[in-house]
């Protein structure tokens, strides 16, 4: 007999037995740990965490999520093992907040670092660096070396840009500063032209449109700065460095309201069991250590006073931030994407 | 015992159609609990869809669901289209001609299962994209330079990704349809050749009607992978209802608004579901295992160019489905191979293993225990919820992953307030905080592919088979343990491996639900690709085909073995 009743018992004891010894849940309230949900990806901020341990002895543990954070943490209530959570994008930062699945910290070191646009007016949330959404130009087919969005839309273009989806979240807030900036109403008329002037639908990563004007499918694309520098310093994939050489950075609206910047940052969990622990890393992220650490391993931009950013982010040229208020942008994710769907974006050109 | 099981006055009436006062609460109780278990996360999608308000349907209606439901649509169609045509044609080739390889190819045939696929998606994108061997070849043969210059299929398309889903899904529609050829092939398919059909007749006139409840089933379980697919469509721009799904919950902050167009979606499966109930209940069929089966079928030998291009045709999907991922990950992953002693692969692939054993022993016991429980008892009740327990497979990995956290929270911090107060003990997070959840959320995720697999195992047998041992006075358990469950056997491996193979290659739901610390070989893929370098997720990535294969070799060899001592 292939299963015996006998046999399949033992066996799914043995299994359950199997699990049990292999997932153990971590003690997650251990002294001198800190437990951080993450969207940022283990690899990332590694070196940063490593860090900290080495000078305060204070273990990490970090749990990689895609999406869901909030939800998990709301879930898990008084019990949640979460201290902080570290997360790239404005809206999943505020909306953490709004998921009231946060508390509120008020610290001289940690504001003293940060300026305040970059920090939520409350405490609930504290960005850490900053990654300018830029365009990547051909160097052979594209001649001029100064951008703004708005021309983004010129039918010049046509047939010319390359994008990645529009309702990816760094799209998303891009567009939401549109929103803020102009109103709806141009919002709309822009993602339509910008939408025209698509070479092919909206598709790949970031790293894709580079790769795709190295290959003359398109001559502008939209990304982000540090891609740039992931690229030109990729040893593993030699041909990424081609792509980066094959175009340049030109940082849209250096000329009046600057570039569109968007966060990394931590917020502090809402019933966070090693607060003081917790707080100990939020100071050390903040500080000008942590901050350069952080935006060297990721290549993007330290945001507190007298930090700098890399040699290989230096070399881009200088970013000019836009000053909007990072809440603003925040407020307007929802229009940006209800827009994206309303023309149709991620369908690409109609003709 | 003995005398309730026996047959009733008459001695004819058979028993198992007994219904109250011999209700067996034995055998049905342990199956409504392992049920209910299944159905809770998703009455919880179900309550945080009808706890919505509404207010995202204008921008939905209006602007999201003509296309998305459009798109899905078209994809379904497609993908149904490109599975059957593929797997009853590689299958019905396998099993009624003789050609070059055909015994390698038989079991090659189901490798494609072993690519999940997201990274089939990759893999196809890479392969046809401007820069990949393709198009290159293309331009080194045209003399073309730009990618202006001439036009290509875009592989990130509707069509696209249904050809990418077509080629790691066939083998469902493959591995259901050639049992069915196999076993019917000798009985009814003889009787038309005597009567001077041609093979090609046999299969159109003869075999496709027998085997259409075995096709439809396998296309179900392709069509609610289809659906639930995210990685794929997203990947190659596809807008579906999943990522309507996403787009909804994550841009526009609204979970309910996610949550109703995922009951919606369940809607629609359950209309699936009931199709394929409804074309099986066409015929019932069964196999009378006699000697004269221990005869192998006659195969039809091709000979010259026919025999050339029945390799080719067979060939062409394990080529596609399985040699484009594996020529692409292989590529990226020999240029890695230090990551072949890094304690975390080999940690991740230990917590596949596990877990995917795990889910694999508890799916394979509910799936027995819900189709015994359904034959003891035929109230439309028990076969309602019987039916309703498959359908987690439909739901969105990261849905069912929601539904399931709120449930075991909730659990878990009630377990935890009861403690405090009787005993001032706090216990925490039991189910939530450990893998437990993860182990869970496949069983129930996976349910459904176990037990399609166990029912098309019964249904092949003689239905009252187990009633002769009834009769002789085994008590209804017993009779289905000592008799039904050893000829099952084939059907239960079956079971186990597409169950074990799934939860390997599942991503959306074991990321939401796991521990600290623990990652599995698709958690670790994920965390590369999602940095925007899947290249370095290229090991892994091997990692899960390489554990997805073994079980899928061993079960193709069982089904061989299967044949060779039966038919």
């Amino acid at each position: 007999m292939f299963v015996s009743k006998g046999r399949l018992s033992a066996g799914i004891a043995g299994a359950a037995i199997a699990a049990g010894v292999a997932f153990a849940p971590a003690a997650a309230s251990a002294e001198g740990t800190v437990n951080i949900y993450s969207y940022r990806q283990p690899d990332l901020i590694k070196p940063l965490l490593d860090a900290f341990t080495a000078e305060t002895g204070i273990e990490t543990q970090v749990l990689f999520l895609d999406s869901g954070i909030d939800e998990r943490i709301a879930a898990e209530g008084s019990n949640s093992p979460a201290d902080l959570i570290f997360t790239v994008d404005i809206g999943r930062l505020q909306g953490a907040k709004d998921a009231g699945v946060t508390q509120p910290v008020e610290n001289a070191a940690i504001n003293d670092n940060i300026p305040p646009q970059y920090r939520d007016s409350e405490g609930h949330w504290f960005g850490l660096t900053t990654r300018g959404r830029v365009v990547y130009a051909s160097r052979d087919r594209v001649e001029q070396d100064t951008i703004t969005y708005e021309e983004l839309a010129d039918p010049k273009w046509k047939g010319r840009i390359c994008i990645r989806s529009g309702q990816h979240v760094y799209n998303i807030a891009l567009f939401a500063s549109m929103v803020a900036h102009h109103g709806a109403d141009y919002a709309e008329t822009w993602l339509t032209g910008l939408k025209e002037n698509l070479a092919r639908k909206p598709d790949g990563n970031d790293r894709a449109q580079a790769k795709a004007i190295h290959a003359g499918e398109c001559d502008l694309g939209l990304g982000n700065t540090y891609y740039v520098g992931l690229m030109q310093n990729n040893e593993k994939e030699p041909e990424q460095k081609e792509w980066a050489a094959s175009m340049k950075v030109l940082f849209p609206n250096s000329g009046d309201r600057g570039t569109h910047v968007n966060v990394s940052g931590m917020a502090l969990a809402k019933h966070a069991p090693n607060r003081e622990n917790a707080v100990k890393l939020m100071e050390f992220l903040a500080s000008a250590e942590g901050q350069e650490i952080y935006a060297e391993r990721v290549y993007e931009y330290p945001i507190g006073p007298g930090t700098q950013p890399s040699d290989t982010v230096k070399a881009f040229g200088e970013m000019k931030p836009d000053t909007l208020p990072l809440e603003d942008i925040a407020a307007n994710r929802k229009t940006a994407s209800e827009l994206v769907d309303k023309v149709g974006f991620d369908a690409g050109p109609s003709s | 015992m003995t005398a309730r099981a026996l047959p009733g006055k008459d001695g004819g009436a058979p028993p198992v159609r007994t219904v109250a006062p011999g209700r067996n609460y034995g055998a049905l109780a342990p199956a409504l609990v392992a049920a209910a278990i299944a159905l809770l996360p998703i009455a919880v999608v179900v309550g945080i869809a009808l706890s919505g308000d509404g207010s995202d349907w204008p921008h939905l209606v209006r602007n999201v669901l003509p296309q998305a439901t459009g798109a899905t649509l078209l994809l379904l169609v497609l993908v149904a289209a490109g599975t059957a045509s593929i797997g009853v044609t590689s299958a019905w080739m396998v099993v009624a001609y003789d050609f070059p390889f055909r015994k390698v190819l038989a079991w090659v045939l189901v490798l494609p299962l072993a690519v999940p696929p997201y990274l089939a998606a990759y893999a196809f994108a890479e392969f046809l994209h401007f820069s990949g061997p393709v198009q290159s070849t293309f331009r080194a043969l045209t003399g073309h330079v730009s990618p202006r210059d001439y036009w290509f299929p875009e592989i990130r398309s509707t069509y696209g990704a249904a050809i990418v889903l077509s080629m790691v899904l066939y083998p469902y529609v493959y591995l259901t349809s050639r049992v069915v050829f196999i076993m019917q092939g000798r009985h009814i398919g003889d009787a038309a050749r005597t009567l001077g059909a041609a093979p090609l007749k046999v299969l159109w006139a003869v075999l496709l009607p027998v085997a259409r409840p075995a096709i439809v089933a396998g296309v179900a379980l392709v069509l609610m992978e289809t659906l639930n697919d995210i990685g794929a469509s997203k990947y190659l721009g596809v807008p579906t209802l999943t990522y309507s799904v996403y787009t909804t919950w994550l841009n526009r902050g609204s979970l309910e608004g996610a949550a109703q167009i995922a009951v919606l979606m369940l809607i629609i499966v359950f209309a699936v579901l009931m199709m394929e109930k409804w074309a099986r209940r066409q015929q019932r069929f069964h196999v009378g295992r006699g000697s004269q089966m221990n005869a192998r079928p006659p195969r039809v030998k091709l000979t010259g160019a026919r025999a050339a291009l029945a390799t080719l045709a067979t060939t062409a999907p394990v080529v596609c489905g399985f040699g484009i991922p594996l020529y692409v990950f292989g590529d990226y992953a020999s240029r890695r191979l230090y990551q072949l002693t890094e304690p975390d692969l080999l940690d991740a692939l230990f917590n596949s293993v596990v877990v995917a054993a795990s889910a694999a022993i508890i799916t394979v016991f509910v799936a027995l225990l819900l189709i015994h429980a359904a034959r003891l008892d035929k109230s439309r009740p028990v076969a309602a919820v019987t039916r309703l327990a498959m359908i987690g497979y439909a739901l969105p990995g990261t849905v069912l992953g929601l539904g399931l956290l709120f449930t075991l929270a909730f659990i878990d911090n009630s377990i935890d307030a009861w403690m405090r107060d009787m005993f001032g003990v706090s216990t925490g997070l039991i189910f939530t905080g450990s893998a437990a959840a993860v182990v869970l959320v496949c069983s129930i995720r996976f349910l459904a592919l176990a037990e399609g697999a166990v029912r098309g195992g019964i249904e092949k047998l003689p239905p009252h088979i187990d009633e002769a041992a009834r009769s002789l006075g085994r008590s209804p358990t017993r009779s289905a343990t000592s008799v039904l469950l050893p000829l099952l056997r084939p059907a239960v491996f079956t079971a186990a491996v597409l169950v074990f193979v799934d939860t390997v290659k599942e991503l959306s739901a074991t990321i939401l639900l796991r521990p600290f610390g623990f990652n599995t070989l698709a958690t670790s893929v994920f965390e590369d690709a999602s940095r925007g370098v899947p290249e370095d997720g290229a090991m892994a990535a091997l990692a899960i085909i390489a554990t997805a294969i073994i079980p899928v070799v061993l079960l193709s060899g069982a089904l061989t073995r299967d044949r060779d001592a039966n038919l």
